[in-house]
């Protein structure tokens, strides 16, 4: 036992080099701590209190102030960006109505056209239905005349052929009272 | 003998660790469920909450440490 | 059984979960002695190299739109200030480097103590009622020096009746002076008590049949430990802001 290095070195560590105790509760080490710790926090704060809160302070000034400036930029653009949109919209409106305009127009012309080129076709029409009318009428007559013209001539035949005599006269004055009848 | 009374000391202290985790889910589930009643005050209170488990766990570890104060100390 | 140490060694179970946190020498084999350079003043002086390195070399390049390392000290930056602002009041930011100082080192020294094989120097209550009585005094002494003797209106609770308003300054009082204490060992506590059982754990190891599970019980304590080592720094830091405002406002 007695060969282990760490027989002599402290109050707080057994021959094994195993804790006595609760080493936070060991006297002589507290004192090496303190000492350190203090040292470590006085070198930390003047680190973080001289070099890096006021650097970084500085990064987020810059960019709060960065970010400012872009919004304010945004703002401008979006402003503009709405004022071109209303133009457009009211150029469209602008648009729209004169469409609708020409297309009225139009319309109405088409319309004109229309009217006339039917009155026309009907005038036409009629023209050629009273033509058409005529010509029956007088294609009527003419059938009219021929078959009183047969008529006469049959019955002229037919009395021949009965062995009669018939005298021209008589003949188309019986046929005519017939065809009148 | 002695050392035995105090390993059973040290157990029975150790039950301060189980009390502590009962504060600690207390505070813990409460908040949550206040949380979850009015979500947007919940935010604005984690601090709190991590206060409220800090002086709850801070006694369980007292308890642990007269645990150790016993095991170790004695 | 005080410190007769290597007791049940025959199952093939040791256990030293305190032999974690012995203070050694670095050179040599001497007494410690109050400047002796130890293990403490290693992982003390990692804690600064890694203090300096998120918050100053991190930063260098200053840039409007931050790198992954400016971001980290910048995170803190904001983290820290909010919560002085928020906590503390608008007239604590002229303590916000001291608070700075308080968060970093006892983060990164929290985290350099969940290193396999290093040194948690936030374990020891020597080096958390340090951190505890400095903010302990500087509390007081700003508030004395912020309000005078209206300060003393902290302990006095004047929207108490008359008849409890005694018996409440009392408590108040005690209460005020158990602070510190309970500040430095709440960080030291738990600390210590996540590194010890981790360390419990570990001793199980050697038994081959629960190994496994003894291995998986570590890595959950080690993410516990994370959790903790970040947490125990937070609520170290907001009570450091809440004592501050007490300071700064006393009047209940």
């Amino acid at each position: 036992m007695a060969t282990n290095t760490h027989e002599t070195v402290s109050a707080c560590v057994n021959d094994h080099g195993s804790a006595i105790g609760m080493p936070q509760l060991c006297n002589e080490w507290m004192g090496n701590q303190i000492f350190w710790l203090v040292i470590t926090l006085i070198v930390i704060f003047f680190v973080l209190s001289r070099v890096a809160l006021p650097r970084i302070a500085a990064v987020l000034a810059e960019r709060q102030g960065t970010i400012t400036n872009d919004i304010a930029a945004a703002e401008d653009l979006k402003a503009k960006a709405a004022a071109a949109e209303d133009a457009y919209n009211q150029a469209l409106i602008d648009a729209r109505a004169e469409a609708a305009r020409i297309v009225e127009a139009t319309k109405a012309e088409i319309k004109a056209d229309l009217d006339a080129a039917m009155a026309k076709a009907d005038a036409q029409i009629a023209e050629k239905a009273k033509a058409g009318e005529k010509t029956i009428a007088e294609i009527r007559a003419n059938a009219m005349a021929s078959v009183e013209e047969i008529a006469k001539a049959t019955a002229s035949e037919i009395v021949d052929a009965l062995g009669g005599k018939a005298d021209a006269k008589s003949v188309n004055s019986a046929v005519d009272a017939q065809l009148k009848g | 003998m002695e050392g035995q009374l105090a390993h059973i000391g040290a157990g029975l202290a150790a039950i301060g660790s189980g009390a502590a985790a009962i504060g600690v889910g207390n505070v813990a589930g409460n908040y949550l469920a206040g949380a979850l009643r009015n979500p947007s005050a919940a935010a604005s209170q984690t601090a709190t909450l991590f206060i409220g488990i800090a002086f709850a766990e801070a006694l369980g570890i007292f308890s642990f440490l007269v645990a150790l104060l016993l095991m170790f100390a004695v | 059984m005080a410190g007769t140490a290597p007791s049940s060694e025959d199952a093939g179970l040791v256990f030293h979960p305190m032999d974690q946190f012995i203070v050694k020498p670095l050179f040599g084999d001497g007494p410690v002695q109050w400047y002796t350079v130890t293990n403490v003043t290693l992982w003390l002086i990692l804690a600064i190299v890694v203090v300096t390195a998120i918050m100053v070399f991190g930063t260098r390049g200053r840039a409007v739109v931050p790198s992954r390392s400016q971001s980290i000290g910048e995170l803190a930056y904001g983290f820290v200030y909010k919560m002085v602002e928020d906590v503390a009041g608008k007239d604590a930011v002229g303590f916000f480097p001291y608070i700075m100082t308080l968060f970093m080192f006892i983060v990164s020294a929290n985290f350099l103590g969940l290193l396999p094989m290093s040194f948690t120097t936030t374990s020891h209550f020597a080096v958390t009622v340090v951190l505890a009585m400095a903010v302990f005094l500087t509390v007081t002494i700003v508030g004395f020096v912020k309000n005078g003797a209206g300060f003393l209106g902290l302990f006095w609770v004047s929207s108490a009746p008359a008849a409890l308003r005694p018996i409440l300054a009392i408590i108040e009082l005690i209460s005020y002076f158990v602070r510190p204490v309970s500040h430095s060992i709440r960080l030291a506590g738990n600390v210590m008590a996540g590194h010890a059982v981790i360390k419990v754990f570990a001793g199980f190891a050697a038994v081959a049949v629960i190994s496994p599970v003894s291995v998986v019980a570590i890595s959950a304590m080690y993410g516990l430990e994370i959790l903790v080592a970040f947490i125990q720094a937070y609520v170290f830091t907001i009570l450091t802001c809440v004592y501050l405002k007490d300071a700064l406002h006393p009047s209940h």
